[in-house]
C-alpha cells in the first residue's frame, strides 16, 4: 500500500506549509498523509508446525485445513487446486508444494480493496463497527482509534453499545488513552442510534477527520437487534456517508463465522473485515470461505491486547505465515 | 442456508429410518454424513475421528443387524454416544466441604465470563446462597465497572478493591476476597478473571497463581458456543495451565452449533454444568448431557420444557382452560390468558427451541418478535367484554374502532382475529382427539407446534403425564386421552412474523 494516500482536513499549522499533492487538495482543504505503517506478520502461526509436508502427506492436507476452521468444502477445494497445480508444474519437494499452497490460499484472499476507505475527501469519514458478542469490537476501535491520533488525525468515538454493562466506560478508558473525543448515551439506556447520531453529529460541528461509531455484541440470528443496526445506518446516513461497516471477527471462530459474516453482510453491507485474536492458536481459517462466498475483504488483524496490537492485513503474508 | 446439527443429522437419518436391514455401505454412507455434519459443526477433527469409529464399531455389531428398526438403533448409538462425549450423567456445582466455596472462572477474551459471573451470582440466590463476586480481571479495560454493575443489578456485593484497565494485582485480590467473605459471611465466592490466551505463558501462569492462591472447589473453563477447530488446543492449554473442574457452554442462544462443548468435554473429560442461553440475567441454566444429545439428534428438549412449564403454569387456571377446550368456548379472553401464561414461562424463543422438530423451523423461531405479543394483548384489549367472548360480532365499525385504540391498523385487527380463528378451530379438533390441520398456517409456528406436541403425548397415551396441566387436560378432554393442554397452549402461538 505504498502509493495510497488518506486525505484528511488540514491542520492549521499545515495551511501555511506549501505542499498540496493535489489541485483537489486545495479546494477541499484537505491533506494527503500517509499513516503509520503495520506488519501483519506478528501472530499468524504455520500450519505445519509438526507435520512433514510432501506428496504423501497431501492426503492429509485436508485434514490440516479443517484443523485451522477452513471448513469441509474450503479445504476439499484448496486440496484439489494443490493437487492439480502439483502434478501440471511437476512440483516435488516440500518447499515447491509450499509455496503452491501459500499462492493457492493467497489467491482466495486477494479479492477485494483491502485499505481503509479513508480517501473520498468526504468528511467525516464515518467508520461503523458490528459483530456478535465477545469478539473485540470495542478493543479494535481503541487501537484504530490511537492508530489515526497517531497520524495526526482527529477522531470522535460514539459509544453506541449502551446495552452491555460498562461497554461505555471501556469505550471511554480507550478514548482517554488515544486522547480522543467521545460522544455517549447522556442517559443510561439510550437508544443507540440516537447516540450513534449524536456522535457523527458532533463530528461534522467540530469538523473531526473520522467518526467510528462502537455498536453492542449481537448474535446474528436475533432479527429484531440485527434490524437495529439498519436504524443505526439510517440516522447516520442523514448527516454523513458511511465510509465503512467493519465486521469484527474472532479468529477462534469456527464455521459460525460464515454464518455471521452472511448475516451481517444482509443487514448492513459490510464493508471489510476486522480479524482478532490472532495471536492465539487458531488460524482464522474460516475467512477463505467467507471471502470466496461474499467477496468481503479482511481489511485489519487484531494480534493482542496492547493499544499497537492490529495491522493491515496483507494475504500474501498471512499465506505465507500459514505455510511457513 | 444449512441448518445446525440436529437439522443435518435429522436429514441423514431421513434417508436411513425407511430400511429394514442396514448394509455395511449403508453405514458408511450415514457415518460420512455424520463426520462432515459434526465438523461443519465445529466438532474437533481428532474427535469426530475417535466419535466414528466408535459408532462404526458398534453400528457393525450384532445389535444393530438383530434389531427389528436398524436405522433407529443407529440413532440410538448416535445418541448414547454423544452423552458418552458430553459428560454422562448430568453434573451438579460442587460445593466446598467449609464455606465459603469457592468458584474461580478461566476462559479466552470475550467468552463471556463477566456476564457468567453475574448470572451465576444471580441463579446461587435462588439456591439460597449468598455469594461475593470478585473482580479479578484487572486486564480490559472497565471489567471491574461491569461486574460492578452486573452485581448491582442482581443484588450481590462485589469485592473490587482495584480500579482495574491495567492497574492492580489479581493474585492479592483473588487472595484478599476469601478472607473478606469469611468476615461477611458469603457462602459462596466467585472470582472473575481476565480472558487469557492458551499460548499466553505469562497469564496461564498467573491464572495458576490465583488458583493456588484460592485454591477453588470448582474452576469453570468457559467457552464460547461458536469456538472452532482450535477449541482442543485451547482446552488443553488450560487443562494444563490452570486444571479445570467443569465446563460453561455460553452464547447457546446463538445458531452456532456448539461443536465446541464436545471437543472440549471430550479432550478433557471434563464434564460441562451449565449453559447460558441470552443476555438476560436469568438466561442461565444447568446443562444437561442427555438433553443436549437429544437436542443434537433433535429428539427434542422436551423434559426441560416440562420441567418449566410446571414451574410456571399454575394448576388452576390450567385446569380451567383445560375445562374450556373440551367445552369447545374458546375465547379471545382465553387466548389472552394463554399468552399471559406463557410469557411467565420465559422467552417466547427459548421455549420454543426446545420443542422437538424445532430445529427446522429455527429460521421462524428468529424472526418471532416478542413484541408481537405486546401488540396482540393492545388489540384485544381494546375490545369490549362481548367481542372477546364472542369475535363473530365484530363488524367493520368494530374492528375500525379496535385499531384505532390499541394502535395498530385494521389489517391487524383481521389478521389476529383470523389467527384466532384457526387457533380455537384446531384446539377443538385436539380436543376431541383428533390430529389438528393446519392449512397453510403463515407462521409456521402454529402449526408445528401442536403437532410436534400431539405426537408426544401420544407416545405417552395410556399413561398419566407427569405434568399437571396436562394430566388435567388428558382428564378433562375424556375422549381418546391424547387431547393434552399444552396443544392447546401451544396454538396461543398463532403469531404472525
Amino acid at each position: 500500500m505504498s502509493n495510497i494516500f488518506f486525505w484528511r482536513k488540514k491542520r492549521e499549522e499545515e495551511k501555511t506549509e506549501a505542499n498540496q499533492r493535489d489541485a483537489a487538495s486545495d479546494s477541499q482543504d484537505l491533506v494527503a498523509t500517509e499513516l503509520p505503517k503495520r506488519n501483519s506478520r506478528a501472530g499468524i502461526r504455520s500450519l505445519f508446525s509438526r507435520i512433514k509436508f510432501d506428496l504423501e502427506s497431501l492426503e492429509q492436507l485436508e485434514e490440516i485445513l479443517i484443523q485451522a476452521d477452513f471448513g469441509v468444502d474450503s479445504a476439499e477445494s484448496i486440496v484439489l487446486e494443490v493437487k492439480k497445480i502439483a502434478k501440471s508444474q511437476g512440483a516435488q519437494s516440500e518447499a515447491e508444494l509450499k509455496t503452491i499452497l501459500a499462492g493457492v490460499i493467497r489467491e482466495k484472499l486477494a479479492t477485494g480493496t483491502r485499505e481503509l476507505n479513508l480517501t473520498s475527501g468526504k468528511l467525516p469519514y464515518v467508520i461503523l463497527v458490528v459483530g456478535v458478542n465477545g469478539v473485540g469490537k470495542t478493543t479494535t476501535i481503541g487501537k484504530l482509534a490511537t492508530w489515526l491520533t497517531q497520524g495526526n488525525w482527529k477522531v470522535v468515538l460514539g459509544a453506541a453499545d449502551t446495552f452491555r454493562a460498562a461497554a461505555v466506560d471501556q469505550l471511554a478508558t480507550w478514548a482517554d488513552r488515544a486522547g480522543v473525543k467521545l460522544v455517549g448515551p447522556s442517559s443510561e439506556g439510550q437508544d443507540p442510534a440516537s447516540v450513534a447520531f449524536e456522535a457523527v453529529e458532533y463530528g461534522v460541528q467540530s469538523e473531526a477527520d473520522v467518526v467510528i461509531i462502537d455498536t453492542a455484541g449481537r448474535l446474528q440470528n436475533k432479527t429484531d437487534l440485527m434490524d437495529e443496526l439498519s436504524k443505526i445506518r439510517r440516522v447516520i446516513e442523514k448527516q454523513a456517508e458511511i465510509a465503512e461497516v467493519l465486521l469484527v471477527l474472532d479468529a477462534t471462530t469456527g464455521q459460525n463465522g460464515l454464518v455471521q459474516a452472511r448475516a451481517f453482510a444482509e443487514a448492513i453491507s459490510v464493508t471489510g473485515i476486522a480479524l482478532t485474536k490472532l495471536d492465539g492458536s487458531a488460524k482464522g481459517g474460516i475467512v477463505v470461505a467467507i471471502q470466496n462466498e461474499l467477496a468481503i475483504p479482511i481489511k485489519l488483524v487484531g494480534v493482542g491486547e496492547g493499544v499497537d496490537d492490529f495491522a493491515f492485513f496483507d494475504p500474501e503474508e498471512f499465506a505465507n505465515g500459514l505455510v511457513a | 442456508m444449512f441448518g445446525n446439527l440436529s437439522d443435518r443429522l435429522a436429514e441423514t437419518f431421513k434417508a436411513l429410518r425407511g430400511k429394514g436391514r442396514l448394509s455395511a455401505a449403508d453405514i458408511d454412507g450415514t457415518l460420512r454424513e455424520i463426520r462432515k455434519a459434526l465438523l461443519e459443526a465445529d466438532v474437533a477433527l481428532e474427535v469426530v475421528k475417535n466419535f466414528i469409529s466408535a459408532i462404526r464399531e458398534r453400528a457393525l455389531g450384532d445389535e444393530v443387524s438383530a434389531s427389528l428398526n436398524p436405522a433407529q438403533q443407529i440413532v440410538q448409538i448416535v445418541n448414547e454416544e454423544l452423552i458418552q462425549i458430553l459428560g454422562g450423567e448430568a453434573r451438579k456445582l460442587r460445593y466446598g466441604k467449609v464455606s465459603p466455596t469457592v468458584i474461580m472462572l478461566a476462559g479466552l477474551q470475550g467468552s463471556g465470563k463477566t456476564t457468567l459471573a453475574g448470572k451465576l451470582a444471580k441463579w446461587l440466590k435462588t439456591e439460597g446462597e449468598n455469594p461475593l463476586l470478585v473482580a479479578a480481571d484487572l486486564q480490559r479495560p472497565n471489567a471491574v465497572d461491569q461486574l460492578k454493575v452486573l452485581g448491582q443489578k442482581v443484588s450481590v456485593e462485589v469485592y473490587s478493591p482495584e480500579v482495574g484497565s491495567g492497574v492492580g494485582d489479581p493474585v492479592k485480590v483473588a487472595k484478599d476476597s476469601i478472607a473478606h467473605a469469611r468476615s461477611k459471611g458469603n457462602t459462596v465466592v466467585i472470582v472473575d478473571t481476565a480472558g487469557r490466551l492458551g499460548v499466553d505463558q505469562e497469564m496461564m501462569n498467573q491464572a495458576k497463581k490465583i488458583r493456588d492462591a484460592i485454591k477453588p472447589d470448582e474452576t469453570l473453563f468457559v467457552i464460547d458456543a461458536m469456538l472452532g477447530q482450535d477449541a482442543v488446543n485451547v482446552a488443553k492449554a488450560f487443562e494444563d495451565g490452570v486444571g479445570i473442574s467443569a465446563v460453561v457452554l455460553t452464547k447457546l442462544d446463538g445458531d452456532a452449533r456448539g461443536g465446541a462443548a464436545l471437543s472440549v468435554a471430550s479432550v478433557t473429560g471434563k464434564p460441562i454444568i451449565f449453559s447460558s442461553t441470552g443476555e438476560s440475567l436469568d438466561a442461565f441454566e444447568p446443562f444437561y448431557p442427555d438433553r443436549m444429545a437429544s437436542r443434537i439428534l433433535d429428539m427434542g428438549d422436551i423434559l426441560t420444557l416440562i420441567e418449566q412449564a410446571q414451574k410456571q403454569f399454575d394448576e388452576q387456571s390450567a385446569l380451567e382452560m383445560a375445562e374450556k377446550l373440551a367445552n369447545e368456548n374458546f375465547t379471545l379472553e382465553d387466548f389472552l390468558e394463554q399468552m399471559q401464561q406463557l410469557r411467565k414461562m420465559g422467552s417466547l424463543k427459548s421455549m420454543l427451541a426446545m420443542m422437538p422438530g424445532a430445529g427446522q423451523m429455527r429460521q421462524q423461531l428468529d424472526n418471532i418478535d416478542e413484541k408481537e405479543i405486546d401488540r396482540t394483548e393492545a388489540i384485544i384489549r381494546s375490545m369490549t367484554p362481548v367481542e372477546r367472548t364472542n369475535p363473530k360480532v365484530l363488524n367493520g365499525s368494530r374492528r375500525t374502532r379496535i385499531a384505532r385504540g390499541s394502535g395498530m391498523s385494521v389489517t391487524d385487527v383481521n389478521s389476529l382475529v383470523n389467527r384466532f380463528e384457526q387457533a380455537a378451530k384446531m384446539m377443538k379438533t385436539v380436543a376431541k382427539g383428533g390430529t389438528p390441520q393446519i392449512p397453510g398456517m403463515p407462521s409456521g409456528i402454529g402449526g408445528v407446534v401442536p403437532r410436534k406436541k400431539a405426537k408426544d403425548s401420544k407416545k405417552k397415551s395410556g399413561s398419566k403425564s407427569g405434568n399437571p396441566a396436562k394430566r388435567a387436560a388428558q382428564e378433562q378432554a375424556r375422549a381418546s386421552g391424547s387431547g393434552s393442554k399444552e396443544s392447546g397452549a401451544g396454538s396461543a402461538f398463532g403469531i404472525s412474523n
